[in-house]
């Protein structure tokens, strides 16, 4: 299934509820961390001039979700970065984890140059979804704000 | 941990009497019946969405008493409904981070003044833009000034709000009109994680962005005269002030690192629970103890948090009126936190039990006499502020004997939200927020238009009525009610 889009927005009254889409769950996992950045801003405004590697580990899929975001909202909050692209290498499977190996491309907040929109104060677990379908991974999560 | 699979079946509920209704143990695993606080149409909209199926899911914890309780403005939250309390049995029974929320002690202080409306009318745009330059809000705002180092954020939260106080950051007498004067004492940092604490050094003294405001406020009327003036609420115009957030980066960290802590716990002590989020752990177990201390932290970092902005507050007026802000009062009403877990002794099944309290988006009411009250205060009942969305009414409330009986001592903590964030940016635009309500005389600050739109008052329930179930229940009875001059928003 091709989709235009890369992510929306669900409805959800007290926060913000994610559907994000890709052709396999790497690509669901990097347009994911693209509509967590366009919470906070416009990330049409973030130059991809600075790369970083991140890596993750989880149990489970769901919990790698959480880490995953959990991961760069951290960056964020301790090292100013807003990113607005993402690489993320097929997962690595350990007997008993999973790992991301990522890069993430970005440059430092600037609030005179980047919008602000809304903080995230955390990942959450609520409603957390991934959809697995022949040609199309979805994974649907809502953000504490 | 079971599935967490929520059914769209409806959730059986039955009227006790005028705005109390029961969820009855409809499905195994349920060890209480759930009770639910609210009229008519509150209780409607609850059943749009999962609030109800959370209530139930909070009854499966080990050792909980009674029932679990769904106050007024209850929503869906993430494992507990938000507006949520319940109380588990201090021996046999667990503490679950979800029960406390991601945003440890999120809560509201107030600030009375000697002024009144007309008194401050002429300075006020003056007020609100030099507030909105001292408080930083909004995304990744900090002040330039303000910095602590690793050891001093430790002491933070060691100490609570007296260690800003004895760095000059406020009044002696603020610390004893916050709950827990300000302090948990059983916070330890070594039990907080170094990315919890990495997050935490550059956020204190912000307010962040979302619901989180900070009100310049004039009493608009005095429900109860003779606890209003205890309060120092003296007439009806009088200018007060409200900070509202909560622990920032710092909470949120430390329930996001406890959570994957408790999980393996719940399995490791083999607890069925039907939600992640109300992932737990027996109060006796290492890590429990160990999330109660490090929650603790992020409770007295919420507090130093609000004292902070608050000095900012007085220095504010100070540069406006260039006086003194002792002149003004801007003495320290009360300081509640809105989710935290406590330990408390309540009265059960005719019994006296010590229990583990978790309030999620609820405010402790203790009725008069309670010797956790400060003193000055203790003949009148604990004061309960209850902030409204923005643009609307705040409320002050007295907690009364009803909360004992019912709730676990507590009540309703805000307005709760009707309308999702993107349907109502949707419906308004920024702009269009600022301009009605500026049309209303109300003076706004915001580092950001779309959280203007996604936190326009129509979002949310009419806090009013919130009020008026807590009220006429008996749980906390109104005292004061609060409306806006000034909003400043992230």
């Amino acid at each position: 299934m091709h989709r235009n889009k890369k992510f929306k927005f669900l409805e959800h009254t007290a926060d913000v509820y994610i559907a994000s889409y890709g052709k396999n769950i790497e690509e669901a996992f990097e347009n994911a961390a693209s509509a967590m950045f366009e919470v906070m801003t416009n990330t049409k405004k973030i130059n991809p001039s600075f790369e970083e590697s991140i890596t993750v580990e989880a149990k489970d899929e769901l919990a790698l979700l959480y880490n995953w975001l959990e991961a760069l909202l951290v960056n964020f909050e301790i090292k100013n970065m807003l990113y607005s692209k993402f690489k993320i290498f097929p997962f690595k499977k350990n007997p008993d984890s999973l790992i991301i190996e990522a890069k993430a491309w970005g440059e430092l907040f600037d609030p005179k140059k980047h919008t602000q929109k809304v903080g995230v104060k955390a990942v959450t677990y609520h409603r957390m979804e991934i959809i697995k379908k022949r040609n199309e991974v979805i994974l649907e999560f809502i953000l504490d704000i | 941990m079971g599935s967490h699979k929520f059914s769209h079946e409806k959730i059986p509920l039955e009227k006790i009497e005028n705005c109390i209704w029961r969820i009855p143990k409809y499905k195994p695993g349920m060890r209480v019946p759930g009770l639910v606080f609210a009229n008519e149409k509150l209780i409607k909209k609850m059943q749009t969405d999962r609030t109800l199926w959370q209530s139930a899911n909070v009854t499966h914890l080990p050792g909980i008493y009674k029932h679990s309780v769904t106050l007024p403005d209850g929503h869906e939250g993430y494992g507990f409904p938000i507006g949520g309390v319940a109380a588990t049995d201090y021996d046999e029974g667990v503490i679950s981070p979800g029960g406390v929320g991601y945003d440890i002690n999120c809560g509201v202080r107030l600030l009375s003044t000697t002024l009144s409306e007309k008194d401050l009318k002429p300075k006020l745009k003056q007020l609100a833009n030099i507030i909105f330059r001292n408080v930083p809000s909004g995304l990744g705002s900090r002040r330039k000034d303000f910095r602590i180092s690793a050891s001093e954020l430790d002491s933070v939260t060691k100490e609570g709000v007296k260690w800003l106080i004895k760095k000059g950051f406020g009044w002696s007498e603020d610390a004893e009109h916050c709950e827990e004067s300000g302090c948990m004492r059983n916070a330890n940092p070594q039990k907080v994680s170094p990315i919890a604490k990495k997050r935490g050094l550059t956020q204190l003294g912000t307010l962040g962005s979302g619901n989180h405001f900070l009100e310049i406020q004039k009493v608009d009327r005095i429900y109860d005269e003779n606890k209003a003036e205890t309060y120092g609420i003296n007439f009806e115009g009088q200018v007060t002030v409200m900070i509202h957030c909560g622990s920032r980066g710092y909470g949120h960290q430390v329930c996001s690192d406890y959570l994957r802590i408790m999980e393996n716990a719940t399995h490791k002590y083999h607890i069925n629970i039907p939600d992640r989020e109300l992932a737990c752990a027996p109060g006796k177990s290492n890590e429990a103890k160990d999330y109660y201390q490090a929650m603790a932290c992020a409770v007295n970092y919420a507090f130093s948090n609000r004292q902070a902005i608050m000095h900012w507050v007085r220095q504010s007026f100070k540069q406006t009126f260039n006086q003194d802000p002792e002149t003004f009062g801007l003495r320290l009403v009360y300081d509640v936190a809105h989710n935290i877990a406590k330990v408390e002794t309540h009265k059960v099944n005719g019994g006296r039990k010590k229990v583990w309290v978790h309030r999620k988006g609820a405010t402790r009411a203790f009725p008069a006499g309670h010797e956790d009250i400060p003193v000055d205060y203790r003949s009148k009942g604990q004061p309960v502020l209850i902030p409204g969305s923005m643009g609307t009414s705040s409320w002050i409330l007295s907690g009364a004997e009803k909360a004992m009986d019912l709730s676990f001592g507590s009540t309703a903590h805000g307005a709760g939200r009707m309308m999702s964030r993107s349907a109502a940016k949707r419906k308004w635009w920024g702009e269009d927020i600022r301009i009605n309500l500026e049309k209303r005389d109300i003076v706004v600050k915001a580092a950001s238009p779309i959280v203007l739109a996604e936190e326009a008052d129509d979002a949310y329930k009419n806090v009013d009525v919130v009020v008026d179930v807590s009220d006429n229940l008996g749980i906390a009875t109104k005292v004061a009610r609060l409306t806006p001059m000034a909003v400043i928003k992230g």
